[in-house]
């Protein structure tokens, strides 16, 4: 779009400059910040003598065996398992949080039951619960029922709607659907749970999409409840295997070691550059309809 | 909250005889709906507080049962325990450096590209990408070594390795929180995109300039969402765990300048298992992150302007 006809070429130009200006200062400042991301792909294809030797971001000649030394692994686990240990888990999440974030946000949104409005301000509240609150005694029941050093701690809960983050985006989401489809629906003799499954939850799917990928990246990239409940070393995820690099004071390893986080961040990137319009929308909404 | 629409007047007798059971068979329905989440907040949000609390006043090492001892940890932890009051020294210098910063550069980006015609959408989706990334450790690595003798800031500036100064290395954890400012100014953008355009003709015919225009229309009716985004991100602050991790090696250094709050208590909890001690640090958490929490809901009553209490 051009600026309005009438003004005079005189005004227009500062417009055109101020324009310019903020284009130039958008590209610096998108450069000082994709910097991290420049050095680890250019960092995990150095051979080890230039990682300190060379102050160059670019790699004088691309080492690719930074990469096969990284496909080995860590602990004699290799990466394909490491990533699938890590695609497991977020796999699970994913399902769990759509399924009973869903679930519990079509009652809120639209079923009438005894301290709804309690409930739901309780519901909202957990938001805002620190997860160092629980993490002790969920530990100690995770631990009764002998499941550390198992997966349940991390993909069970997510079963149980305890991220409730999902089921406010979903309310607030399903709060936007005509309720004249329920209606038709109930007059065609649809019972809540078929009017949720036939009308309700194929016109959530943004939400749903938006909630799917959410749980993936932040499962993927959780550190902490993985450091917590997983030991063995073939249970480790990506992330897991990563953290025994951290105590590694050697800059020798450093090509392999971020060979891996590349392979590491991979997924989400692919995952934001697949998505980024529900992932961009999903976090503005967040904070606007709240 | 919206409550419940009661249905309009029922049309005719029959219809009201048809709609009536399943009513009452919804409030079954809405059970069985609800059930995994009941389930959930009972089982692992409501119960384990309650444990947690019971255990802050005990000693227990996860082998032999809890021991009571009153308000022993607590008294240790306020009178007897130099790094408990550092981590907390630590924890509140990053949260009062860290979401400051990465809000003001939210709110100056998301005002940089709000009026942008071309090139927003991928400005926006751009800036946002390091809040995805940022909570990983494969970027808690790179910051680690960036910051590292040798890296990029050494390189350049001749500093030294923050990671290793006292103070540079807690500034260096906070610049990655910085990083990642994307979520709160996509926040932000689409607040001030709902800003209606009217308010700042009628200013403009005033006579306001931009400075006049950014002070009494921008930031009243941007408050809920500055808000929101205060709100948000200080509770995650306070929280913060991978980046101290990696950049530390795990340990809080250097001098216990990065020991954040959740750090010290993965410490005591899960390698020292000072279980009860733990849990009282859990809890004192609970309560300082509610009464922040309170705090800002107080003040924001003078600050924070809802245009829906007066034009809807």
């Amino acid at each position: 779009m051009t600026t309005t006809t009438t003004s005079t070429p005189a005004v227009r130009m500062p417009v055109a400059w101020a324009r310019a200006a903020l284009h130039a200062g958008c590209l610096a400042a998108l450069l000082v910040m994709l910097y991290p991301l420049a050095w680890l792909l250019a960092t995990s294809l150095k051979p080890a003598d230039e990682v300190i030797a060379s102050l160059d971001l670019l790699p004088g000649r691309l080492e690719w065996s930074n990469y096969e030394t990284a496909l080995e692994g860590v602990n004699d686990i290799s990466v394909g398992r490491l990533l699938g240990n890590s695609l497991l888990i977020a796999g699970g999440a994913v399902v769990g949080n759509v399924l009973s974030c869903s679930l519990a946000a079509y009652a809120f949104a639209r079923l009438r039951f005894r301290f709804r409005g309690p409930l739901f301000a309780f519901m909202i509240a957990t938001i805002m619960l620190p997860h160092h609150a629980v993490l002790i005694p969920q530990y100690i029941i995770f631990n009764q029922l002998g499941m550390v050093n198992t997966y349940w701690p991390l993909i069970l809960p997510k079963f149980l709607a305890t991220e409730a983050f999902f089921v406010f985006l979903i309310v607030q989401f399903m709060r936007g659907l005509p309720r004249e489809l329920e209606e038709a629906a109930r007059i065609d003799g649809c019972g809540p749970f078929r009017s949720f499954l036939l009308v309700i939850l194929p016109l959530t799917r943004p939400a749903l999409i938006t909630t799917a990928i959410f749980t993936f990246i932040w499962t993927w990239n959780d550190f902490f409840t993985q450091l917590i409940y997983l030991f063995s070393p073939e249970k480790f995820t990506l992330t897991l295997a990563l953290r025994s690099f951290v105590d590694a004071s050697s800059t020798s390893a450093f090509g392999p070691m971020f060979a891996m986080s590349v392979i590491a961040l991979l997924p989400i990137v692919l995952f934001f550059l697949a998505f980024q319009r529900f992932l961009v929308e999903g976090m503005a909404n967040s904070g606007i309809k709240g | 909250m919206t409550t419940a629409q009661m249905p309009k007047a029922a049309p005719a007798p029959e219809a009201a005889a048809v709609r009536k059971p399943p009513r009452r068979r919804r409030e079954g329905a809405a059970w069985v709906f609800l059930s995994p989440w009941v389930l959930g907040a009972c089982v692992l949000t409501l119960l384990p507080m309650a444990v947690s609390l019971y255990l802050s006043f005990t000693d227990y090492d996860l082998f032999n049962s809890p021991n009571w001892v009153g308000l022993r940890n607590y008294t240790q932890m306020f009178t007897e325990d130099p790094r408990y009051w550092r981590s907390v020294v630590a924890t509140l210098t990053y949260v009062v450096i860290a979401v400051p910063l990465q809000l003001a550069l939210a709110l100056i980006v998301a005002l940089a590209l709000k009026n942008m015609k071309r090139g927003k959408g991928f400005y926006r989706s751009a800036f946002y990408a390091p809040s995805l990334l940022g909570a990983s450790m494969s970027i808690a690595l790179v910051w680690r070594a960036i910051f590292n003798d040798g890296g990029t800031i050494d390189n350049l500036f001749g500093t030294g390795g923050w990671v290793f100064k006292p103070g540079w290395a807690l500034l260096a954890v906070a610049l990655l929180t910085v990083w990642q400012f994307g979520a709160p100014m996509v926040i932000f953008l689409a607040g001030l995109q709902q800003i209606p355009g009217e308010l700042y003709e009628a200013a403009e015919v005033d006579g306001a300039g931009r400075w006049r225009q950014f002070l009494s229309i921008t930031v009243p009716m941007l408050s809920p969402v500055i808000f929101f985004n205060l709100v948000l991100q200080t509770i995650q602050a306070f929280q913060v765990f991978t980046p101290a991790f990696a950049i530390s090696a795990g340990k809080g250094g250097p001098a216990d300048s990065t020991l954040f709050y959740t750090l010290y208590l993965y410490d005591r909890g899960f390698v020292a298992s000072h279980m009860g001690y733990a849990s009282a640090m859990a809890w004192v958490l609970l309560i300082v992150i509610g009464v922040v929490t309170a705090v800002l809901f107080r003040t924001s009553r003078s600050w924070v302007f809802y245009a829906s209490e007066g034009d809807r």
